[in-house]
């Protein structure tokens, strides 16, 4: 008897900017006229302390079970896959940071998975495979892009930044595994050289009639035959793809009904990257029916295609926001100089203040890593105080017992703001700098950067939820260093 | 049974620089500056001094580390010179290392000297970066103001003050000190302001505009001190004497228990309760003549009104408005412009402020000179609010 291997819980994470596409065309127009057929909708905008690893984190809180001590909730997982062409990290394995500010064990197996932008269903049929093989019991595949490109260029308007996550399992499955199938094709549509910032593309043509219209199909149909299904019992077609109706024409070729093409959120997000095939699943879940069958497929030097049939289990296992939550959450943007000032397309003046040095003392970091990145405190086993960081002693006047403290996790919990302001001297990448006193209702309170947030909306009192950010980057060493911040819960 | 300091150690002389941006000096000549007229004042020469403490706070841009840059510039006979560094507390740190020095009967004459050099950054405010390995790595992105700002948003929320009267309140705070200082020479900002100019001010951290925040400034200042009965031998007259000297230190409650609501200094309450025991003042209201307080910021100086027991607790912003701490007031405070208008060199700030009460207790403060002076109180604070250092002295009239 084959054993079911499937999901069994799924999340995503967007940005709250949303650059409107007629903005940047308003601002490149004067040199490229035609870029104007792009001022339709708008596209997600990463913060300026988000990348690829903290969506991936927040994808991940998103899919995982809701609970106010993660670490204990999230001991279960014991494998985790991080897929993106966008790592910040080239030699340290990023999955590793995802892992840690998940507070997931050390005791696990942690990949990263890159090199193409069919890495994030790569991830997913690594995952799968894992808990098939039973390497792993419950496998979480993360995946997170904020692609760089050179201002004005087409893909800057057809991009967005977003992630997605997913945990394979064998129990509670809401969407089963039926197959996979995977083409491998070096072919060159784009690529980026070692030490090179931004992508060098060929033509689009050619990329759509020798590329997509070709090796996509022979992906899925082989997939179908290998399943045994047919294309025609598909009820959701996902294929993240930038060419007008072409998902529509291969859907057609593979026998797959063009209304089953799932919408590729172009309008509202842009694509992914190597996210984007598992955001378009993750909403394609968040909609499916039990019974319903999904077929994911992701192009890039070739194609992996996976097919799920979902379950029964569907209803619980819905994301805490989901696409649908985080695409409400949602803030208009409409200045361009910020958008490349957040991707370090333009060199702005930062002042004096700017040139401090950020070099990180990493054999702190890792005497302190849970601390900084798993926001673990401690809580008086004497007294119950918990309290942020941990320490030997006890903050409670009270008590003050020695030795007594068992890690305690903030991340999940619920904040409140005490005390805050708006800083215009201090330097900060998203001037004025807020920050605050956070209090947490179980005790324990840190003075915290504030995140995603505008000026005139934070008050004593407003409630925050905790968010893995980056905390600044040391540009010297091409370093970057992470923390959490707090983030307005509405 | 401690017995206090009160009235044993006299104050001998003080000397003080001008305060400003004084792009004609570095901290080496300040320093003589100061000395010179602490010393001429006491009386004394150079030979006399037994022992040094020294204060300073940001060595990279100044003197750098250790005793020797006060030692060198005054030419100091050999003797024991000792760095102290308690934040923007560590003028009054200096203070107390010499007059507990002589207390001790190990000396007889001992030196005092603050001294901060800081219009060499190249940038206004007060130099960045957070110290040590790790708070880089988790403290929160903000500067001075944007810390002791985080008083306003909670005064409000804890007393029902809105965010015009309490933007207000703080506005007054700052035009009484700019008053102060136009008449003090040796202040770095010598203009009046209105309360309009301070309402419309840039925002520097949210409630706080460019007037709210101190100068920031180059300066020194120095107390010689000594026994009374040296001090009467020597044939001083009017001897003013140190009644209390408390230091308050946060031990992480307000930082990381949630019993402190954000919207006073833990410390000074507990600093101001000592020192009045300390120099036996029952009712602070009615018997301090005047004070000197920490107001790097004008929300700083408002909830310390209430700190140190002058205001009831929630009402200082009444009292601002009523006049209470103006110069004509019932207890006049930065009387000599403040760290507001004075100036604010770090190290020299808390010697600074005790220069002050000094020259008004002797009758010696010119045009802003008060009228009988018997008790002057100082609160020199360092850090932030949710973390700090806070001292709280009182001199006054030997005997008194």
């Amino acid at each position: 008897m084959t054993q079911t291997v499937g999901i069994t819980a799924f999340g995503a994470y967007l940005p709250r900017l949303r650059l409107q596409r007629k903005a940047m065309a308003a601002a490149n127009a004067w040199a490229n006229p035609s870029i104007v057929a792009q001022s339709k909708g708008e596209r997600t905008m990463a913060n300026w302390d988000e990348d690829a690893v903290t969506m991936a984190v927040e994808a991940a809180r998103d899919a995982l079970p809701q609970s106010a001590d993660p670490i204990k909730s999230r001991a279960f997982v014991d494998a985790l896959y991080f897929a993106s062409t966008t790592m910040p990290f080239a030699d340290r394995q990023n999955a590793g940071i995802v892992a840690s500010a998940l507070t997931l064990s050390e005791d696990i197996h942690t990949a990263d998975i890159t090199g193409s932008q069919r890495a994030g269903v790569s991830a997913l049929i690594a995952g799968a495979e894992a808990v098939k093989s039973g390497s792993a019991k419950a496998a979480l595949v993360a995946s997170g892009d904020r692609r760089k490109t050179r201002a004005g260029a087409v893909q800057e308007f057809q991009y967005g930044d977003g992630a997605a996550a997913f945990v394979f399992g064998s129990e509670n499955v809401a969407a089963k595994l039926i197959g996979t199938n995977s083409v491998s094709v070096d072919f060159i549509d784009h690529f980026r050289g070692e030490s090179e910032e931004f992508d060098y593309n060929w033509e689009e043509r050619w990329i759509r009639d020798e590329g997509f219209t070709k090796i996509a199909p022979k992906a899925i149909k082989g997939l179908l035959n290998k399943t045994g299904i047919a294309g025609s019992a598909i009820d959701h077609f996902i294929l993240p793809c930038l060419f007008a109706r072409i998902d529509q024409q291969i859907a057609k070729m593979c026998d797959i009904d063009p209304s089953k093409v799932r919408d590729n959120l172009g309008a509202t997000v842009g694509e992914c990257g190597t996210a984007h095939a598992l955001l378009m699943l993750a909403q394609a879940l968040e909609d499916a029916k039990p019974g319903q069958k999904i077929l994911v497929a992701s192009f890039g030097q070739g194609c992996d295609a996976a097919l799920f049939e979902v379950t029964s289990a569907i209803d619980k296992v819905r994301p805490h926001r989901g696409v649908k939550g985080w695409l409400a959450r949602r803030k208009e943007e409409t200045n361009y100089i910020k958008w490349l000032a957040f991707n370090g397309l333009i060199e702005l003046e930062k002042g004096m203040r700017a040139e401090k040095d950020n070099k990180t003392a990493l054999s702190v970091t890792y005497r302190k890593r849970d601390m900084l990145f798993g926001l673990v405190g401690g809580k008086c086993e004497k007294c119950g105080t918990a309290q942020f960081p941990r320490t030997r002693i006890c903050v409670n006047p009270n008590c003050r017992a020695v030795d007594e403290q068992t890690p305690f996790s903030f991340a999940e919990l619920p904040g409140k703001i005490l005390s805050w302001s708006a800083d215009y001297l201090t330097y900060s990448q998203d001037p004025p700098s807020h920050y605050g006193m956070v209090t947490f209702e179980e005790g324990g309170r840190f003075l915290s950067d504030i995140t995603d947030v505008d000026v005139g909306t934070v008050d004593t009192g407003t409630k925050v939820r905790m968010a893995f950010r980056i905390k600044d980057f040391d540009d010297r060493r091409g370093f970057r260093r992470y923390f959490w911040k707090a983030v307005p819960a509405s | 049974m401690a017995s206090g300091i009160r009235d044993k150690v006299a104050i001998l002389g003080m000397g003080c620089s001008k305060f400003g941006e004084r792009w004609d000096m570095g901290a080496e000549e300040l320093m003589v500056e100061a000395y010179l007229e602490a010393a001429k004042d006491a009386g004394v020469d150079t030979s006399q001094i037994q022992a040094a403490w020294f204060s300073t706070h940001i060595d990279e841009i100044g003197v750098g580390k250790g005793g020797t840059p006060l030692s060198v510039a005054l030419r100091l006979p050999n003797v024991a010179v000792t760095r102290v560094e308690n934040f923007c507390a560590g003028g009054s740190e200096a203070f107390r290392g010499a007059v507990y020095a002589v207390a001790s009967g190990a000396y007889d004459i001992a030196l005092a000297l603050g001294v901060e050099k800081l219009k060499d950054t190249g940038y206004g405010g007060l130099p960045t970066g957070q110290p040590g390995t790790l708070l880089p790595q988790w403290g929160a992105n903000g500067s001075a103001p944007g810390n002791f700002a985080q008083l306003a948003s909670a005064y409000r929320a804890k007393h029902g003050v809105s965010k015009q009267d309490l933007k207000r309140a703080i506005a007054h705070v700052s035009v009484k000190s700019h008053a102060n200082g136009t008449k003090n020479p040796k202040a770095h900002l010598q203009k009046a302001i209105t309360e309009e100019m301070a309402l419309n001010a840039p925002m520097i951290a949210e409630p706080l505009g460019l007037f709210d925040c101190c100068g920031v400034s180059d300066g020194a200042a120095a107390a010689i001190v000594t026994t009374p009965e040296i001090a009467k031998a020597m044939g001083k007259k009017d001897i003013i004497t140190v009644k209390a000297l408390q230091l308050a230190l946060s031990n992480g409650l307000e930082s990381m228990h949630n019993s402190w609501d954000g919207s006073y200094f833990h410390t000074a309450r507990i600093a101001s309760k000592k020192a009045y025991d300390e120099a036996g003042i029952k009712n602070p209201r009615d018997e301090v003549s005047m004070m000197e307080v920490h107001d790097c910021f004008s929300i700083t100086e408002l909830v310390t009104m209430e700190d140190l027991f002058i205001s009831r607790e929630g009402e200082a912003w009444k009292d601002v408005m009523d006049g209470f701490y103006d110069a004509d007031g019932k207890v006049p405070c930065q009387i000599d412009g403040g760290l507001k208008c004075f100036g604010h060199p770090i190290g020299a700030s808390g010697l600074r402020m005790l220069y002050e009460m000094y020259l008004q207790l002797q009758g010696r403060a010119g045009a802003r000179q008060l009228k009988n002076p018997r008790i002057g109180l100082t609160h020199n604070l360092g850090g932030a609010p949710s973390m700090n250092v806070c001292s709280v002295a009182i001199i006054g009239a030997h005997g008194a």
